[in-house]
């Protein structure tokens, strides 16, 4: 009980204590300038120290970060395109697809399409990744395609920040997601749940999540129409064997 | 000036002046982070971190740091253990770390940290200034701990993933929602001033009687 009591106290006592040498220390340096080499000096020093710190701890990182992200990205790439035996990564180079980039040209500045070959190395599906604002933030959506008869494979989300407990179903309800597996048609169309009339290329929207299942909806539509007039000109003969991507799920 | 024992420096973080539930710092984590325990205790964790190692450095160069540029050289240091926590988590522990997002970055202008450096470790040395660091990030993971248990249970029936009350229960949506971290916070406060109250009457009725 009196504990309690002695706490305050000391709360008080600490704070007038901490006030005073606030107030003392602000004295200071009138009678003792310190020089503006100094005060750069001291912030020079510290600020080469940190980054050589965060460099050091950067390298070490970096590789375990870019193989974690291109691990699920080769898990998502099978999964949207069940059935295939491996993937090459084609660039849009001058509009048209390219498996090797320009010289001197950075790799994410290019958009690219996954193309992936069943067992006899013909082309089965192509994936695409697309990025469409959602409710809250960028939606991030892989989804995979026959380029021939243009049904779906499958489609994942990579990345959203659709609000918790009704946006995000669109890849916690299996329903939902499962719909983009059973090869539907494109373009898509969104119906409300339950009043579809049976068409091949239509999705059910989830209820309570309306505008996050449409985006998803859209991506897909929408990259569609940008890549299939691009894979329509015909996706260049691969080696058949590519050394880093013949890895199979 | 009446000295603080060094235990009272490690308590006093903990209870007395919980960060988060008595001096209210650090609120934006605490609410923007705790709809799963799982989210809680790994920004508990960076933020742990990131105070000891701040702390540390700080109370070690206090002397070096001229008194002009000592909230810059703070922040300086915190930033610099904030990038590094944020690398180790997307290295580590990926999922959590999207799941956290942008509020790692921000955990360098989280005045409960600088707070520390500019309250204690400026003007302490190194062992108390770390039992003063352990005892607030402690503190600190109580608090966000507690929220984000609250929070898992009632909005989605689970704790740390595991299933609580079977398939019946129907979650209540808004406890995930940042909505429901204001009412967690607020209801957790409302019961700390409430046995706070109780415990200062109960307090001035001894007094009384014994005087």
């Amino acid at each position: 009980m009196n504990e309690n009591g002695m706490n305050t106290q000391d709360k008080k006592e600490e704070m007038a204590a901490e006030e005073s040498t606030v107030a003392e220390s602000q004295d200071t340096p009138v009678t003792e300038t310190v020089s503006t080499f100094r005060l750069v000096a001291t912030l020079a020093i510290a600020g080469a120290l940190a980054g050589l710190l965060i460099v050091l701890v950067n390298q070490h990182t970096k590789p375990i970060i870019d193989k974690y992200k291109a691990e699920q990205l080769q898990l998502a790439v099978y999964e949207v395109l069940p059935g295939v035996e491996r993937y090459n990564t084609f660039y849009l180079v001058n509009d048209a697809l390219s498996l090797n980039l320009p010289d001197g040209a950075k790799e994410s500045e290019y958009k690219r399409i996954y193309v992936g070959y069943d067992s006899a190395n013909k082309v089965s599906g192509v994936a695409i990744s697309r990025g469409e604002s959602g409710f809250q933030d960028i939606v991030q959506v892989i989804f995979g395609f026959d380029p021939v008869n243009g049904k779906l494979s499958g489609m994942k989300i990579l990345d959203s920040k659709e609000t918790p407990g009704l946006g995000d179903k669109i890849f916690k309800d299996l329903d939902f997601v499962n719909q983009f597996f059973a090869g539907p048609e494109t373009p898509l169309v969104a119906v409300k749940a339950g009043a579809g009339k049976g068409k091949p290329n239509e999705i059910d929207t989830i209820t309570g999540a309306t505008i996050s299942s449409k985006v998803v909806i859209n991506i897909i539509n929408n990259g569609l129409k940008e890549w299939r007039p691009v894979i329509d000109q015909g996706i260049p003969q691969a080696p058949a064997v590519s050394a880093d991507e013949e890895v199979s799920p | 000036m009446r000295k603080t024992t060094s235990s009272q420096d490690f308590i006093r973080g903990i209870w007395n002046e919980n960060p988060v539930l008595i001096q209210m710092l650090g609120l934006c984590p605490a609410l923007a982070v705790t709809n799963s325990v799982a989210n809680a205790l790994a920004m508990s964790a960076a933020t742990f971190f990131v105070i000891c190692c701040s702390s540390v450095l700080i109370s070690t160069f206090k002397n070096l740091i001229p008194h002009e540029v000592r909230i810059s050289s703070y922040i300086l240091v915190i930033a610099t253990f904030v990038t590094l926590a944020d690398m180790m988590l997307q290295a580590y522990a990926p999922v959590q770390h999207k799941e956290l997002g942008a509020f790692i970055a921000l955990i360098v202008v989280n005045c409960m940290i600088l707070g520390r450096q500019e309250a204690f470790s400026a003007k302490h040395n190194v062992f108390r200034s770390l039992l003063d660091a352990v005892g607030t990030g402690i503190g600190f993971t109580i608090a966000l701990v507690m929220m984000g248990g609250f929070r898992e249970i009632l909005g989605e029936g689970r704790f740390l993933g595991y299933s609580l009350f079977g398939p019946n229960f129907e979650p209540w949506v808004i406890m995930v929602l940042p909505a429901g971290g204001f009412l967690t916070l607020g209801f957790i406060l409302l019961a700390m001033g409430f046995f706070e109250q109780r415990k200062k009457a109960k307090t001035e009725q001894t007094a009384e009687v014994s005087s």
